[in-house]
C-alpha cells in the first residue's frame, strides 16, 4: 500500500451511485438467455388454456356448443359465461368503474372477444379444441365510429346498462355515453375567444394504436385446494393491484393470494389491467385443481388487450395579433371500445388530459371530454402515455403549429414567445396543475442552437423555391415540439386506483457485512430498476451499488405499491428509496456518534462515512456501522439496520423537453425520410445517463412507429384489419432513424433527489415532433393539418389534394 | 399459432415426390422453404393433411450454366441465390430482387421455387421471371414439361400447376452483356410485400433502347408483364415524355387490391412511379 | 382424422445430442422451449416477423417458429444458451450487449444475439448500414436499435482483436 488514502471523489466513483453510467445488473442473465419470463415456467401437472373468439364485431349469441371441443382427448374442461356465472365471475369490474364480460354473455361486442376458454393437457390440443367450439351468432348492426356513437338510433352497445343514466363518473346522456369530464374555466375561456384577434380550430385525431410489447400477456394460475391459496404468476406491471382486485372479485382472502411478476418482456401500459385470460386461468385452476397456463398470441394481443389513444380532439387557440396566446379550448370524443377498461386513477376518467396547456402560459383554458362506447376492443390508457398526456401533447403541439402558420410566425419563435418563463415557477396552469420547475427558454435555445435551426429554415426556403421551379420532388419539413408532461402519479388527494392511494414504497435492509436488499412496490419491464434503485442507495448510504440487491414483483415480500407505468417509479418509489435511506442514515449517525463518543451534531457525512467535524481522521464507514448495528448498538436502541418508506408524493413531477426533427418527403410516393432527430430532455436529476438515453431511444422509436404508420384499424363491419405484424407497423433497424440525445437538468424542488422520471417523455414529445415535421413540409402550400399516421399513401393523398402530382 | 395436424413425408427423389403428391391430391402440399406455407398453417388458413418435404431431393438444388441460360434448382434458397457468383455476373437483377425479399432469416430458408410457384401476387420473383422470360421446369404425373413464366400465373394462388406437379428448376436466359436492370420496390418497411414494384431489363444501343422488358409486382391478382409499356420505350432515348407514356400504359393494366398499403388508385400510380424510377436506374447501368 | 403417429427426431443442440418423439406439426420453437427446456429463444408473434425465436441451425440464422422439429432432424443447432465461451466467459456479443446497453427488457435479446452471431460470420466488419440491414428480421420495442448496433460493432471489433471506439454522437 502506498499509504495515500483515496479522495472523496475516488470513493464516490467506486460506489457507482447516481449520475454514473452503471452497467446493468439484469443484463447478466438476459444475455445468457437466463431471463425468467412467464412462459418459461413449468409446473408439474400444468394445463394450458386457449380462447375461442368471436369472428363478429357485434352479434347476439344464440347457442354455444362445447361438446365437440370437450370430447377431444386431452381436453380437461371448457368454460363459458354460463360456467363463470356459477362463481359470479362472468363479469369483472374494470379499473375505470365499469364492468366487463370475462366471457361473452349473451352477445359479443367486438371482434375477437373471448367466448369460451378451453383447458387441455398441452398447447396444441387446447388450440385444436378451441377451434371446435361451435357458436351460433345473430349479427347486429356495428358501430366503430365514435363520432356517431351518440347519434339517435346508433346501435346499442351495452344492453346491460342501457337504461342506467348514472355512470361511474356522473350522468350519462346517451346509452353509448360513458362519462363527461371537464377542467378549466369555461366562462373565462369563452370570453377570451369572444374577443380574440386571431383564432384557429382544428379536429386533431390521435388514432387508435397499441403498445405491442414483444412479449404478449400471459399467466400461470395455481390454486392449492388444500391450503385454499392461489399463486398467480403473470405479466403484471402492478402486481399488488392484481392481488387486491383478484381478492375482491374471487373472494379469496388477500393473504392467501400470492402474485408474482417475474421478468416481463416489455409493458408500455399493456400489462396493467386484468384480462379475461387471467380470470379464466384462475377459475380453471380452481375447477381442475391443477396449475393452468395461458399465453396469448400476437393477434389476440393486438386486437383485444389494452389499446391506446383513439381521441378525437377539436382544438382551438385564441391569440393576440402579435402572437400571445389568450385561450385554449378542446372538445374531445374518446373512444373506449365496448367496455371502459381504462387504467386511470379513479377521479380522472380522461386521465391527466388537462395538461393540454402544455408548456405555454395560457391565461384561460377549458377542456371537455365525452367518453363513448363502440364495437371495438376495450381500454384506452396505455403506450407510454402518462394517462392521456400523449394525447394532450399532440393536440397542443399541432395546434400551436397551426396557429403559428396562421400568424405567419416561425413555429419555434411562436413557442418561445409563449413558453412559461423561469420566474413563473412553481406555475399554476389554467386547468389547475402546479408545475414544479422548469427553464424552458434555455432548453429551447439549446435545442435550436444544437441543430442550427436558423440555417435549417434558410435551407428549407431554398429547397421550397427549387421545388416550385421543378428542380426537386422532395419537400423538406422541420418539426418542433416543446412538451411538458405530468408524471409520478400521484398525490393521494388526487390519485387512487379503486380506492387505493397512489403512493409507492421501498423497504431497505442492510446486512451485518454491509450489503443489503431493497424491495419496492414498482415493477420493471425493462427499465433497469435492479441497477438504478441501487444507485440511489449507493449515493444516499455510501455502500457500493453492487452490494445492493433490488427486488420487485413478489407481493408476499415486496411492500405494497401501485406498480410501474406513467413514469411513476422514479418520482414515487425513487423518493421512497431516498426517504428510507435517510431513516437508515439517521440511525447510522446515532450509532457512529456513540462509537466515536461524540454528539450526533458533531458528525458530518462524507460520501461513505460519518466523520467528526474538524477531525476527519476520526470516522466510521457505513460498512462499519452496519456491523455495529448487529453487534453493539447504543443502549435503548433496537439492533438491526433497516427502514421502510411509503411515499405519498406532494405533487406530480413535470419533465419537459425540446425536440427538433428534419424530414424529407418524397412527394411522388408519400415516403418520408427522417434526416435528423434531436431530442433534449429535462428529467431533473439524472440517475443513470446510459439508461436515460436508452429510454429516450426506445420511446422515440415507438413515437416514430405511431406517427409514421401505426393504427389499429376497424372497417365498417367491425373487422380489425391491422392486428398482426403483417400490417401493424413496427419499424425495423432499417427504418428507425438515428437519435441525437441531449439534456438540461432542472431538479424537482419537491422530490428528495430532485428526479422527475423520463420513460414516457420521448413518446409524449416524439409523436408531435414527427407529425409537425411532415405537416411543416406542406405548410407553405396552404395545408394546415394532415392527420396521422403519416404513412406513404396518406402523405401522397395530401400531396395529391394540393395538386402536386399534376 | 398452432398448425393443424398433418402426416409428414420426405421423399428422396422428384419421382417419389410427384407420385406422393399425385396420390394425395388435395390433401397434400409440397413443403419447400416453408416460409409462405408454414405461416399460413399457423393461422390455420392452410390445413393440409399431408406435407411432402422437398428438402431431401438433391436434384432440386444447384445453379448451373446451360448454353445461354442459367438453370436454378427450385430448392435454391434466396441466400444461395444472393451469394451465387454466376448469377451476380450474368443475371444481376436476381440478386437485387432477392435482397428485397423478407429478411435474412427468411432468405436463409425461403426458396426460389417456393417464391415463383405458390401464386401469391405479393411475391417478388414472379415479376422478375416474367421480365426475364424465364421458363419453369415442371415434373408431373405425365412427365416433364416446361411452362413460360409469362404463361404461368392465372389468378391469386392459381397457377398452371396441376395436382402432382413439382416445379423442379427455373431456366433463365442470360440477358445481353451490358444490359441495364433494376428492381424498384416501394414498401412500408424493409421486408414487406410491395405496395408496387417494377422489374426492368433493357439494352441500349447508340443512346436508344434496343430491347426492353417490364414486370410488375403486387398490383393485380397475378404478377404482370407490361408488354405494351415496354414496346413504347423501344427505339426511344428514355426521354421524359416517352417514359410518361410507358408509365401510363403500365398503370392501365394494373388492378391492385386496396389494403393497408393504400387504396387501389394509389397503388396503380405507384406502379407508374416505380417503373419510372426503375427505368432511370436501368438506363444508368446500361452500356451501349 | 386419425391420430398422426409421432416421429423420432435427433439433433444436436448446443453441442449435446437430443433425441425425442414429436408430432410432425411440433414447431421447433416449441420443441426447444417446452420439451428441451431451452427457454432462451422466445415467441413474440405467429407471423414469422419478430425474430425473437431466432436460432443458428446448420450455419444459418433461422426463425425456429417457422420450422417443424421434423425438418430439423439431424441438424446442428445453437441457441443463446450455447454462446458462452468454453471457459464460461461471455461471448464478445454477450459482453457487447451489456457494455453498450443493447437491451432493456431482454426479450428480443437471445434471438438478436443469435442473428448477430451469424451476421458477423457472414461479414467480419459490417458497416452500420449493413448491421441494420442484417438485423432487419429482428424486432425490438425497447432500445430503438441504436445501442444494439453499437453492441454488434463492439463485438466485431473484439472478435477481430481491435479496440472498439464509439463514434462521437
Amino acid at each position: 500500500m502506498n499509504g495515500i488514502a483515496p479522495t472523496s471523489a475516488e470513493r464516490a466513483a467506486k460506489l457507482e451511485g447516481m449520475g454514473c453510467k452503471r452497467k446493468r445488473v439484469e443484463d447478466i442473465r438476459f444475455v445468457q438467455g437466463k431471463g425468467n419470463y412467464v412462459d418459461d415456467l413449468k409446473l408439474p401437472g400444468m394445463l394450458y388454456g386457449d380462447f375461442t373468439r368471436s369472428s363478429h364485431g357485434h352479434a347476439r349469441i344464440k347457442k354455444i356448443d362445447t361438446s365437440k371441443a370437450a370430447a377431444v382427448p386431452g381436453v380437461v374442461a371448457v368454460l363459458t359465461a354460463e360456467t363463470l356465472k356459477t362463481v359470479n365471475l362472468a363479469w369483472m369490474p374494470t379499473l375505470a368503474g365499469d364492468v366487463q364480460m370475462v366471457l361473452a354473455d349473451g352477445k359479443v361486442l367486438f371482434q375477437n372477444q373471448e367466448v369460451a376458454f378451453v383447458i387441455a393437457e398441452d398447447r396444441y390440443t387446447a388450440a385444436d379444441a378451441a377451434d371446435l367450439v361451435e357458436v351460433e351468432y345473430e349479427p347486429l348492426p356495428v358501430n366503430v365510429d365514435p363520432l356517431k356513437a351518440m347519434s339517435a338510433g346508433a346501435p346499442v352497445i351495452r344492453e346491460d346498462i342501457k337504461d342506467k343514466t348514472d355512470g361511474a363518473h356522473g350522468k350519462r346522456k346517451h346509452y353509448n355515453h360513458i362519462f363527461s369530464w371537464q377542467a378549466g374555466d369555461k366562462a373565462a375561456t369563452d370570453a377570451a375567444f369572444a374577443k380574440a384577434d386571431v383564432k384557429i380550430k382544428e379536429m386533431i385525431v390521435y388514432p387508435r394504436v397499441h403498445p405491442c410489447p414483444l412479449e404478449t400477456c400471459q399467466c400461470v394460475a395455481s390454486f392449492d385446494k388444500i391450503k385454499g391459496e392461489l399463486t398467480l404468476w403473470g405479466t403484471f406491471q402492478a402486481p399488488h393491484v392484481i392481488r387486491t382486485v383478484g381478492s375482491l372479485i374471487s373472494k379469496i382472502p388477500e393473504h392467501k393470494i400470492h402474485v408474482i411478476a417475474p421478468d416481463i418482456g416489455g409493458g408500455f401500459g399493456n400489462k396493467v389491467g386484468a384480462y379475461s385470460g387471467y380470470i379464466c386461468s384462475i377459475v380453471a385452476s380452481i375447477v381442475t385443481g391443477r396449475p393452468v397456463k395461458w399465453t396469448e398470441d400476437r393477434i389476440e394481443n393486438l386486437s383485444t388487450t389494452a389499446f391506446a389513444r383513439d381521441f378525437y380532439m377539436e382544438t382551438e387557440i385564441a391569440c393576440t395579433k402579435d402572437g400571445k396566446v389568450t385561450g385554449l379550448r378542446c372538445y374531445t370524443i374518446a373512444d373506449h371500445g365496448a367496455f371502459d377498461a381504462c387504467a386511470n386513477a379513479t377521479k380522472w376518467p380522461a386521465g391527466l388530459f388537462s395538461i393540454i396547456t402544455g408548456s405555454y402560459d395560457f391565461p384561460a383554458a377549458h377542456v371537455l371530454v365525452d367518453g363513448v362506447y363502440t364495437n371495438k376492443a376495450p381500454g384506452g390508457v396505455a403506450y407510454r402515455c402518462s394517462f392521456r398526456v400523449t394525447e394532450a401533447a399532440y393536440a397542443i403541439e399541432r395546434a400551436m403549429d397551426i396557429m403559428a402558420q396562421k400568424l405567419g410566425m416561425d413555429p419555434a419563435e411562436f413557442r418561445m414567445k409563449n413558453l412559461i418563463r423561469r420566474e413563473q415557477f412553481p406555475y399554476t396552469s389554467a386547468t389547475g396543475w402546479q408545475y414544479d420547475s422548469g427553464d424552458y427558454q434555455t432548453a429551447l435555445n439549446k435545442a435550436m442552437e444544437s441543430v442550427g435551426y436558423r440555417k435549417l429554415r434558410e435551407e428549407q426556403k431554398a429547397r421550397r423555391e427549387a421545388f416550385k421551379r421543378g428542380e426537386t420532388r422532395e419537400l423538406m419539413g422541420i418539426g418542433v415540439a416543446f412538451f411538458t408532461e405530468i408524471v409520478g402519479a400521484g398525490p393521494s388527494r388526487a390519485c387512487d386506483i379503486l380506492g387505493i392511494a397512489m403512493f409507492d414504497s421501498a423497504e431497505i435492509r442492510i446486512h451485518p457485512t454491509g450489503s443489503g436488499i431493497c424491495r419496492l412496490g414498482t415493477k420493471s419491464q425493462g427499465q433497469g430498476h435492479e441497477t438504478t434503485y441501487a444507485q440511489i442507495i449507493a449515493t444516499e448510504l455510501g455502500l457500493p451499488a453492487d452490494s445492493i440487491t433490488v427486488e420487485e414483483g413478489n407481493t408476499d415480500t415486496a411492500p405494497y405499491g401501485l406498480g410501474t407505468y406513467g413514469s411513476r417509479s422514479t418520482p414515487v418509489s425513487g423518493a421512497a428509496t431516498a426517504m428510507a435511506c435517510r431513516k437508515i442514515k439517521a440511525k447510522a449517525q446515532m450509532i457512529a456518534a456513540y462509537m466515536l463518543e461524540v454528539h450526533d451534531d458533531d458528525l458530518e457525512w462524507d460520501v461513505d462515512r460519518f466523520r467528526v467535524k474538524g477531525n476527519p481522521e476520526r470516522f466510521k464507514t457505513m460498512t462499519e456501522l452496519a456491523w455495529a448495528a448487529y453487534h453493539e448498538v447504543p443502549p435503548g436502541m433496537e439492533p438491526g439496520l433497516e427502514a421502510i418508506n411509503y411515499y405519498d408524493p406532494p405533487n406530480f413531477t413535470y419533465p419537459f423537453g425540446a425536440y427538433i426533427c428534419v424530414v424529407d418527403v418524397d412527394v411522388d410516393t408519400g415516403a418520408t425520410k427522417v434526416r435528423r432527430f434531436y431530442a433534449l430532455d429535462d428529467c431533473g436529476t439524472r440517475i443513470n445517463p446510459m439508461i436515460i438515453e436508452g429510454q429516450v431511444h426506445g420511446g422515440l422509436t415507438e413515437a416514430f412507429g405511431i406517427a409514421m404508420g401505426q393504427e389499429i384499424h376497424y372497417d365498417a363491419d367491425g373487422n380489425v384489419t391491422t392486428a398482426s405484424f403483417m400490417d401493424y407497423f413496427l419499424p425495423t433497424a432499417v427504418e428507425t432513424p438515428h437519435w441525437e440525445t441531449d439534456w438540461t437538468t432542472t431538479p424537482s424542488p419537491h422530490h428528495p433527489i430532485g428526479a422527475k422520471g423520463v420513460g414516457e417523455s420521448p413518446n409524449v414529445g416524439g409523436v408531435p415532433c414527427f407529425s409537425n415535421a411532415v405537416n411543416d413540409a406542406f405548410s407553405f402550400l396552404g395545408s394546415t393539418h394532415i392527420q396521422m399516421p403519416h404513412d406513404h399513401w396518406r402523405t401522397w393523398t395530401a400531396a395529391e389534394k394540393l395538386g402536386l402530382h399534376a | 399459432m398452432i398448425p393443424g395436424a398433418f402426416a409428414y413425408h420426405r421423399p428422396a427423389s422428384v419421382k417419389d415426390a410427384v407420385g406422393l403428391l399425385a396420390q394425395l391430391g388435395d390433401e397434400g402440399r409440397a413443403l419447400a422453404g416453408g416460409h409462405s406455407l408454414i405461416p399460413m398453417m399457423k393461422l390455420r388458413l392452410a390445413t393440409p393433411a399431408h406435407l411432402v418435404d422437398l428438402s431431401g431431393i438433391a436434384d432440386l438444388k444447384g445453379i448451373r450454366s446451360d448454353g445461354n441460360d442459367v438453370v436454378i434448382g427450385a430448392m435454391t434458397t434466396q441466400h444461395d441465390l444472393i451469394g451465387s457468383a454466376l448469377l451476380g455476373e450474368k443475371i444481376p437483377i436476381l440478386r437485387e430482387v432477392s435482397l428485397q425479399i423478407a429478411d435474412p432469416q427468411v432468405r436463409y430458408l425461403g426458396t426460389l421455387g417456393g417464391n415463383v410457384a405458390n401464386g401469391d401476387p405479393g411475391n417478388d420473383m414472379p415479376a422478375a421471371m416474367m421480365c426475364l422470360n424465364a421458363t419453369y421446369h415442371v415434373s408431373g404425373k405425365s412427365g416433364e414439361r416446361r411452362i413460360a413464366a409469362r404463361d404461368f400465373y392465372q389468378g391469386a394462388y392459381f397457377t398452371a400447376l396441376e395436382t402432382g406437379d413439382v416445379l423442379t428448376a427455373v431456366r433463365v436466359p442470360v440477358p445481353a452483356a451490358g444490359h441495364g436492370y433494376a428492381y424498384e420496390k416501394l414498401k412500408r418497411k424493409i421486408g414487406d410485400y410491395a405496395t408496387a414494384a417494377a422489374a426492368v431489363v433493357l439494352t441500349v444501343s447508340g443512346g436508344k433502347v434496343g430491347t426492353c422488358s417490364i414486370g410488375l409486382t403486387n398490383v393485380a391478382e397475378t404478377p404482370l408483364w407490361a408488354r405494351e409499356a415496354a414496346q413504347i420505350l423501344v427505339g426511344s432515348a428514355l426521354d421524359a415524355a416517352t417514359v410518361k407514356r410507358a408509365a401510363a400504359a403500365a398503370e392501365a393494366i394494373t388492378a391492385p387490391a386496396s389494403d393497408a398499403r393504400g387504396p387501389a388508385q394509389y397503388r396503380t400510380k405507384m406502379a407508374g412511379v416505380m417503373l419510372t424510377r426503375a427505368l432511370a436506374r436501368a438506363k444508368a447501368r446500361a452500356r451501349g | 382424422m386419425a391420430k398422426i403417429a409421432k416421429s423420432q427426431v435427433s439433433m444436436t443442440v448446443n453441442g449435446k445430442t437430443v433425441e425425442a418423439l414429436v408430432e410432425p406439426r411440433t414447431l421447433l420453437i416449441h420443441f426447444l422451449r417446452d420439451q428441451q427446456n431451452i427457454t432462451g429463444p422466445h415467441i413474440g408473434c405467429e407471423t414469422s416477423h419478430c425474430g425473437a425465436c431466432t436460432v443458428d441451425l446448420d450455419g444459418k440464422s433461422v426463425k425456429s417458429c417457422t420450422v417443424f422439429a421434423v425438418q430439423a432432424n439431424g441438424a446442428d443447432i445453437r441457441t443463446i444458451e450455447g454462446m458462452a465461451n468454453a471457459d464460461g466467459t461471455l461471448h464478445a456479443l454477450q459482453e457487447g450487449f451489456r457494455e453498450m446497453h443493447g437491451l432493456q427488457c431482454g426479450f428480443c435479446t437471445p434471438g438478436m444475439i443469435m442473428r448477430a452471431y451469424r451476421l458477423l460470420q457472414e461479414n467480419k466488419n459490417p458497416s452500420e448500414e449493413e448491421i441494420r440491414f442484417g438485423i432487419s428480421g429482428n424486432l425490438c420495442r425497447c432500445t430503438g436499435y441504436q445501442n444494439i448496433v453499437k453492441a454488434i460493432q463492439y463485438a466485431a471489433a473484439k472478435l477481430s482483436g481491435v479496440q472498439f471506439k464509439e463514434a462521437a454522437e
